[in-house]
């Protein structure tokens, strides 16, 4: 990443010193990202940047093994389609990302300054904490009185350069009249450098620089790990919207040019290759093809496309090339439209109160009346507002929230850290709290509890004859069935027969001469087959009666498992989809489902959701479509497949990275267990509070029981998490 | 105690540098890749002459 840091470093220094020639406009070098999802040692790192380096254009490439991401700076016309054939013949898997949607992640700023922060606490609290030792351990009358002005000298400085983000945040809070865990930090890190100032001014006993540093140091390493935990999450989100990276070809004037989606205008006309998504609403004014619209309604059956008939972004071309006058871009398509029901079922989410506002809600006020009390109560016993106020200050900096403040993120990073590594993404910081509620599960079907692809379920019922026919045909399409049909075919040892003039004919099939007859496998009407509700595809040889191959969705691997744990753990496992009643019933049967639900709209998934919950359940939705974002949005909490539609993985709270659907049951139970730490954390806190508590209350803490306070319980925090990972 | 004339302002030198090294590397993005840097060390590229 040092590449895009100083792009002119990079430049040969020789150019530098050349005399001046007529400046010509330099093309600029293009950055190619690409995504390398197979990389995990150091063989493959020097493989990958050898390969990339030995191609042509390319000036750069480097390796970042901890995103699994390669950046490239290579000559303007260098392309990601030319770098990606190279890592493949290498033996990489790679795809091309959209550098503009990685932006947010190379320039982590925020991340950065808290680091920097971190570091300056760290580094005045150790030189304090050394002055202080020597305080406790005897230093008297000048030497005392020294160190605890050096003490001043570095904790002022230093608190108000890495402090700030409480400030910032108790101020915040402050003016809209509310309570937040950073008020009374503010407050007890204020009062004891206001104390020890005036302590120290006076060549007083205790001074709680020490204290206030440490407290802030803690402090940073808890906002730090929270914000490392997401910025994980959100770098690894990012990386799955950039690899679709959002093109289009648009035909002006009969001749192609590739543009980027939002630069599509109405009227354009738009190709579609086979394969390829719809990037807008349109009609299609040319070609005839099969669409796939499993991701918008759930259907596995693909529907026929031809002239007239309109289109929704989102939907997949299967055969052949399409051209569509766009009708709608950009915010008005219909899955931008789709986002609206999301917005309306947003609320469900909205109404947690995650477990540390919760504590914040109880602390801060039960710590501020404390203190205050203890100043008055010192004040009348003792007349002497200096007495007073060091105890008010004891009372607060004691019962610092550091360990609150580390009991959460400390956790969520060692769980998040966890499912990580099984393969789940935590995009959301209450995610892992509300999971660990979950007591019923909704699945959606299609792409969800099945992987999407069609596998062959009769080939048994078909003669070797037919069958090698059938094989020779689907081997000449690219069509998700005939593909299925010619693995199960070459799995089964079938060798295709002969064929001539074999075509294919973009949404019907593929037809050709065998032995001089006409042979076609194709869509029922085509080859004079029945329609029914199942996935069904038809061989016709010459005159005899055509034969009926059958296709179910093929499960996705670990659906079974996934749903057998939810069952086993007692939970409710409902089935909704959008897809026939026939297709819907045999795989609820095959995972044993009681509760399912066929031909569902989006918003009758929405509703179902809605309706479990009002009934005070905590609904789990699993679902990948965009007709399931709005369940997904209105479920107390919800996971999609990586291979889900953008916005279905935006309104998700977790996203599953892998194909195999089992970490699910998984996760939840460390969800369960990762609460179950949070509340002993909580727990942890509080004892330290009921032990050193009373002692500042009564005017015997000294800075050095503070220090031990803070630091052993901050640290038991930490380690309590630790067991988690 | 005039040893301390010349301990306290060594110790926090000391911690200076430290400190002033910590946000030299953190600029300088070597904390991008903590991963990748751990497993480049065993590669023998580079091993003769340092990367041009």
């Amino acid at each position: 990443m040092t590449v895009q840091a100083t792009p002119a470093s990079a430049a040969c220094p020789g150019c530098i010193a050349a005399p001046a020639e007529p400046v010509r406009p330099i093309p600029e070098d293009v950055q190619i990202a690409l995504s390398l999802p197979g990389i995990h040692c150091s063989a493959c790192i020097s493989t990958v940047e050898r390969e990339l380096n030995a191609h042509p254009g390319v000036e750069d490439a480097r390796v970042n093994l901890t995103l699994k991401r390669a950046m490239v700076k290579a000559a303007p016309d260098t392309r990601a389609v030319d770098l990606i054939p190279v890592l493949e013949r290498a033996g990489f898997e790679a795809h091309e990302l959209d550098p503009g949607a990685l932006s947010a992640t190379q320039s982590d700023k925020a991340g950065r300054d808290l680091l920097m922060r971190l570091a300056v606490a760290g580094f005045a609290s150790m030189n304090v904490m050394l002055l202080s030792v020597s305080v406790w351990s005897g230093a008297t009358d000048a030497t005392r009185d020294m160190f605890h002005w050096i003490s001043a000298a570095i904790a002022l400085p230093a608190i108000a350069f890495s402090a700030q983000p409480f400030f910032t945040n108790a101020w915040s809070a402050l003016r809209v009249r509310r309570l937040n865990m950073d008020v009374p930090i503010v407050l007890a890190i204020l009062l004891a450098l206001v104390t020890s100032i005036w302590e120290t001014a006076l060549s007083g006993e205790h001074a709680y620089f020490d204290a206030a540093l440490t407290l802030t140091f803690f402090l940073l390493a808890g906002r730090y790990l929270d914000y490392r935990t997401r910025a994980a999450a959100r770098s690894a989100a990012e990386e799955l919207t950039a690899l679709e990276v959002p093109r289009a070809i648009r035909l002006v004037d009969g001749t192609e040019e590739e543009v980027a989606v939002v630069n599509l205008n109405l009227g354009d006309l738009v190709l579609v290759r086979p394969g390829g998504r719809m990037p807008v609403d349109g009609e299609i004014v040319s070609g005839q093809s099969e669409l796939d619209r499993s991701l918008l309604t759930g259907e596995t059956l693909p529907v026929f496309a031809e002239v007239g008939l309109n289109v929704s972004a989102g939907e997949v071309n299967l055969t052949g090339p399409l051209t569509i006058r766009a009708t709608a871009v950009g915010e008005d398509t219909s899955l931008h439209r789709m986002a609206d029901l999301v917005a309306i079922a947003e609320s469900g989410r909205s109404r947690y109160t995650s477990l540390a506002d919760k504590a914040a809600k109880l602390y801060a006020p039960g710590v501020h009346i404390l203190s205050a009390l203890s100043f008055v109560g010192w004040y009348i016993y003792s007349g002497d507002i200096r007495t007073a106020l060091n105890i008010a200050a004891a009372v607060l900096i004691i019962t610092c929230p550091c360990a609150l403040g580390l009991a959460v993120p400390a956790v969520t990073t060692a769980a998040s850290g966890r499912l990580f590594r099984n393969g789940m993404l935590i995009k959301h910081a209450t995610a892992l709290e509300r999971l660990a509620e979950v007591d019923t599960v909704v699945f959606d079907k299609t792409g969800t509890l099945t992987s999407g692809a069609p596998e062959l379920t009769d080939l048994g019922d078909h003669s070797r004859g037919d069958l090698q026919v059938a094989l020779a045909l689907a081997e000449a399409s690219s069509h998700p069935l005939s593909q299925a049909l010619a693995k199960a075919a070459r799995e089964a040892g079938i060798k295709p027969a002969t064929l001539r003039d074999v075509l294919e004919v973009p949404g019907y099939g593929t037809e050709g001469l065998f032995q001089d007859q006409r042979v076609r496998l194709g869509r029922a009407a085509w080859v004079d087959g029945e329609d029914d509700e199942q996935t069904t595809a038809w061989l016709a040889i010459g005159s005899r009666p055509p034969l009926r191959f059958a296709f179910t969705d093929s499960l996705r691997a670990g659906a079974t498992e996934a749903v057998a744990a939810f069952r086993a753990a007692g939970k409710d496992v409902i089935l909704i989809s959008g897809d026939t009643q026939g297709a819907v019933r045999a795989l609820a049967g095959k995972l044993g489902i009681e509760d399912w639900i066929a031909q569902a709209l989006p918003q009758d998934k929405a509703a179902k959701v809605q309706e479990l919950s009002d009934q005070g359940r905590h609904v789990l939705m699993v679902g990948d479509g965009l007709n399931d974002t709005a369940a997904l949005a209105a479920a107390h909490v919800s996971i999609s497949p990586a291979s889900a539609l953008d916005a279905a993985r935006v309104a998700s709270d977790i996203v599953l990275l892998g194909n195999d659907l089992s970490p699910i049951a998984e996760a939840c139970n460390t969800a369960v267990m990762a609460t179950r730490r949070i509340r002993e954390n909580f727990r942890i806190a509080t004892v330290y509070n009921v032990i050193a508590v009373p002692l500042a209350v009564a005017g015997l803490a000294t800075p050095l029981i503070a220090a031990l306070a803070m630091s052993t319980s901050s640290i038991t925090v930490s380690l309590n998490a630790l067991r988690l990972r | 105690m005039e040893v301390l004339a010349y301990l306290i302002p060594i110790s926090l030198l000391l911690g200076g540098v430290g400190l002033v090294a910590f946000i030299y590397t953190v600029r300088s993005n070597q904390y991008e890749d903590p991963e990748g840097d751990a497993r480049r060390i065993l590669s023998d590229e580079w091993d003769d002459k340092p990367k041009p």
